[in-house]
């Protein structure tokens, strides 16, 4: 199979997980989108890898994955205190930093 | 001999010095100790100039070096005396003058609780004056410039409760600050040209020096004396001086102070004579101040007043010689010294007569005054005949050889000054007789008895201070007064022929100012016999204004002239309309820019910042997905941007 495909189908799992980040007001849904964008890049990496033959884009696949799953735990305790405080996973309501 | 020189100074110093620091313990003897400084300064004075007599004319000059003042590579500043003939002339005049003023003022200062303090100021006048003349070089000659200008505000001051007093001296010092702006850069325009400002080196080396750089120096040493003697356009400083006390006036208004002015120029006189369009600036200065004194003492009822435009015309006189170049420069100093005799002389007859009516300075409240004050009129009398060239007498010689000097100038020029020269010298005889008849002749006006005219029932003139309803009684000044104005009055008799018999002044002068005949196109006689004509004029019609018949105590209103020249012919409002108000103009125009120019630009810029981060600050909205948007979107743009670079 063409590993071309691969990378279109990275780059509509990115997509759409921009437009869920920037479209959707619940928090869950926006982290998952952020998942969705990291996953994409991940596909992205190994495809190229598999395409140029070398092993450094499955290298830096581990490393997302690594770095996700430590953003997947601090970002789920922000959201479930941010929900504890405010009764809403909205990320519209969480504007207090503006002047 | 030379280590007596800074003896001259330092005894008028010394007792600055010790009546000004020495409080009130000093009181009672301050003024004996005053004069007898002055005295000592004199006797220094006559002492080395018995000895230059004694010696050839060419090695008279004496030098004396006290000290590097500012030793620095290349600009190298001595405190150094040089007496030469020049300066001892001066030194002679300011010296004895001077102590005769002294001795005079214990009288007249008699009943002033500041006397110590008066006479401190004296000393320092006559130090500021002596180590104007005696300096060897400019630097050292601006420091005495700028003593005299101190000592004369303070003095012109003295009675500062009285708000003219206050505001004449500080006119006095304004105007002559304008002066001494010229002479400061007059000073370093030579330093630049000569590389030094010593007067040997720089008046030798007037030969090789650009004309251009000559007459620019020239120009600036004639505006410094302009201020310092009250020349037309800083002339308008001395009748507001009168306010001093009148052995102020005398000494420092009349005598020597304002003469410094004729002293610069002479003493420059190598620079002048190789710029002959300064010396042709200085000569019209001369001529229309000439004018200018003495129209205003014309028209003036404040006795003072009358001799200050009087002073003002005579020392145009003596700038007119110095501007002729060495044709005149030893009438110039000749008549300075006649004059510093008579105009002395007449300035202690009027604080004389003032001194006995109650401190009146209303000439139109005088009258008939030459019975009460036999001294006072004689002296005063014999001054007025030397002032107006009476012949025989001081000014009748030194005023007739400028006029000869004029004419003597050749061609056009020569006539026009000699004209301007014997008019001044006919209107001199005018005014002078004038305040003559006002004062010691005609009806007694003081009386109060007299009813007050009907015209004018109450419009009192100005200027009356004290008794203001008591009946003056006119009485003869005390000896300490009287015998300094007999002795002025002999100065004004003999001095004249004694410097012109034998030409002996001329003789003593010419190896430091040269001497150079002119020719000129009238002889001797027929200039003499003019200003004889002149003189006959001006006294007839001053005789047939106010000896003929009788002076009315209320000023009538005058031609439009008369109103002029009583308001100095309008030099305070020429002041007023172009400086003062000018001025105003000019700092509210340089206001209105700073506000909206400066200021503009600068709040404008702050504005705008405001503007713009106001409008910035609308992106900082606190939703996080705003921020995604704008992440995104930077992304994108650099993405773009880059893969366009690399297809180009």
């Amino acid at each position: 199979m063409n590993p071309v495909n691969y990378l279109y189908l990275a780059a509509l799992l990115f997509t759409i997980g921009a437009a869920g980040v920037l479209i959707r007001r619940n928090a869950i849904v926006v982290f998952m989108c952020v998942e969705l964008m990291l996953n994409a890049c991940n596909l992205a990496f190994v495809t190229f890898s598999r395409m140029h033959g070398n092993l450094d884009g499955q290298i830096i696949a581990f490393f997302t994955m690594v770095v996700a799953a430590a953003e997947v735990v601090v970002g789920l305790a922000i959201i479930v205190s941010l929900f504890r405080s405010r009764h809403s996973a909205s990320v519209d309501d969480a504007s207090l930093m503006k002047l | 001999m030379e280590n007596l020189i800074a003896l001259l100074v330092a005894a008028p110093l010394l007792g600055a010095a010790v009546l000004l620091c020495g409080g009130r313990r000093l009181d009672r003897a301050g003024h004996w100790l005053g004069t007898l400084l002055a005295a000592a300064s004199f006797v220094v004075a006559v002492v080395l100039f018995t000895d230059m007599l004694g010696k050839g004319a060419e090695d008279r000059a004496l030098h004396q070096k006290l000290f590097s003042w500012i030793p620095v590579e290349g600009f190298q500043a001595d405190v150094a005396f040089q007496l030469d003939q020049l300066s001892m002339t001066f030194v002679l005049l300011i010296t004895g003058v001077g102590t005769l003023i002294h001795i005079y003022s214990i009288g007249y200062m008699e009943h002033d609780e500041r006397r110590r303090r008066f006479f401190g100021y004296l000393n320092l006048f006559l130090a500021a004056m002596l180590i104007l003349v005696i300096a060897d070089n400019y630097l050292l000659l601006y420091v005495g410039w700028e003593g005299v200008g101190l000592a004369s505000y303070l003095l012109i001051g003295f009675w500062q409760h009285k708000p003219s007093a206050a505001t004449a001296a500080k006119k006095a010092f304004l105007v002559n600050r304008v002066g001494d702006m010229g002479l400061s850069i007059a000073i370093m325009l030579m330093f630049t040209t000569f590389g030094t400002f010593a007067y040997g080196p720089v008046l030798e080396a007037t030969g090789d020096t650009s004309e251009g750089k000559l007459t620019a120096i020239g120009l600036m040493l004639l505006l410094a004396a302009c201020g310092k003697s009250a020349q037309v356009p800083l002339q308008s400083w001395l009748g507001d001086a009168m306010e001093g006390p009148t052995p102020v006036s005398a000494l420092i208004h009349a005598a020597t102070m304002v003469t410094a002015g004729v002293y610069l120029i002479v003493r420059s006189g190598a620079i002048f004579n190789a710029a002959p369009d300064a010396q042709m600036v200085v000569v019209v200065v001369g001529a229309v101040t000439l004018l200018f004194g003495a129209i205003v003492g014309c028209a003036k009822d404040d006795i003072k007043k009358a001799l200050a435009g009087s002073t003002m015309s005579q020392i145009g006189y003596m700038i007119l010689a110095a501007g002729l170049g060495p044709i005149g420069y030893v009438f110039a100093i000749m008549h300075l010294v006649t004059h510093g005799f008579f105009k002395a002389g007449l300035f202690l007859g009027a604080g004389s007569v003032m001194h006995g009516m109650n401190d009146e300075v209303d000439m139109r409240k005088y009258g008939g005054l030459r019975k009460y004050m036999p001294v006072t009129f004689v002296t005063f009398g014999l001054g007025y005949l030397a002032i107006i060239g009476f012949p025989g007498l001081s000014g009748f010689f030194s005023k007739d050889k400028i006029i000869e000097a004029a004419f003597a100038k050749g061609g056009t020029e020569g006539w026009i000054l000699g004209s301007v020269a014997l008019l001044g010298a006919a209107i001199t005889a005018f005014y002078m007789t004038r305040v003559m008849l006002m004062t010691f002749f005609g009806e007694e006006r003081w009386r109060r008895t007299a009813t007050p005219s009907p015209d004018a029932p109450d419009v009192e003139p100005a200027a009356e201070t004290r008794g203001e309803h008591a009946e003056p009684h006119p009485h003869e000044s005390p000896k300490s007064m009287t015998i300094p104005m007999i002795v002025l009055a002999f100065g004004s008799v003999f001095a004249g022929g004694f410097f012109s018999i034998g030409d002996r002044f001329l003789h003593w002068l010419e190896p430091v100012t040269g001497h150079d005949h002119g020719d000129a196109p009238i002889g001797a006689s027929t200039v003499t016999a003019a200003t004889m004509v002149a003189l006959v004029v001006g006294v007839a019609i001053a005789w047939a204004m106010y000896g003929r018949k009788p002076v009315p105590v209320v000023a009538p209103r005058g031609s439009l002239l008369t109103r002029a020249a009583r308001r100095d012919l309008l030099q305070d409002d020429f002041n007023h309309v172009v400086l003062v108000r000018g001025g105003e103009h000019l700092t509210r125009s340089l206001v209105y820019v700073d506000h909206t120019l400066v200021d503009g630009v600068v709040n404008g810029t702050a504005a705008s910042m405001g503007g713009l981060s106001g409008r910035l600050r609308k992106l900082q909205n606190g939703y996080a997905r705003s921020y995604a948007v704008s992440m995104f979107g930077g992304t994108a743009v650099l993405i773009a941007a880059t893969l366009l670079m690399r297809a180009v």
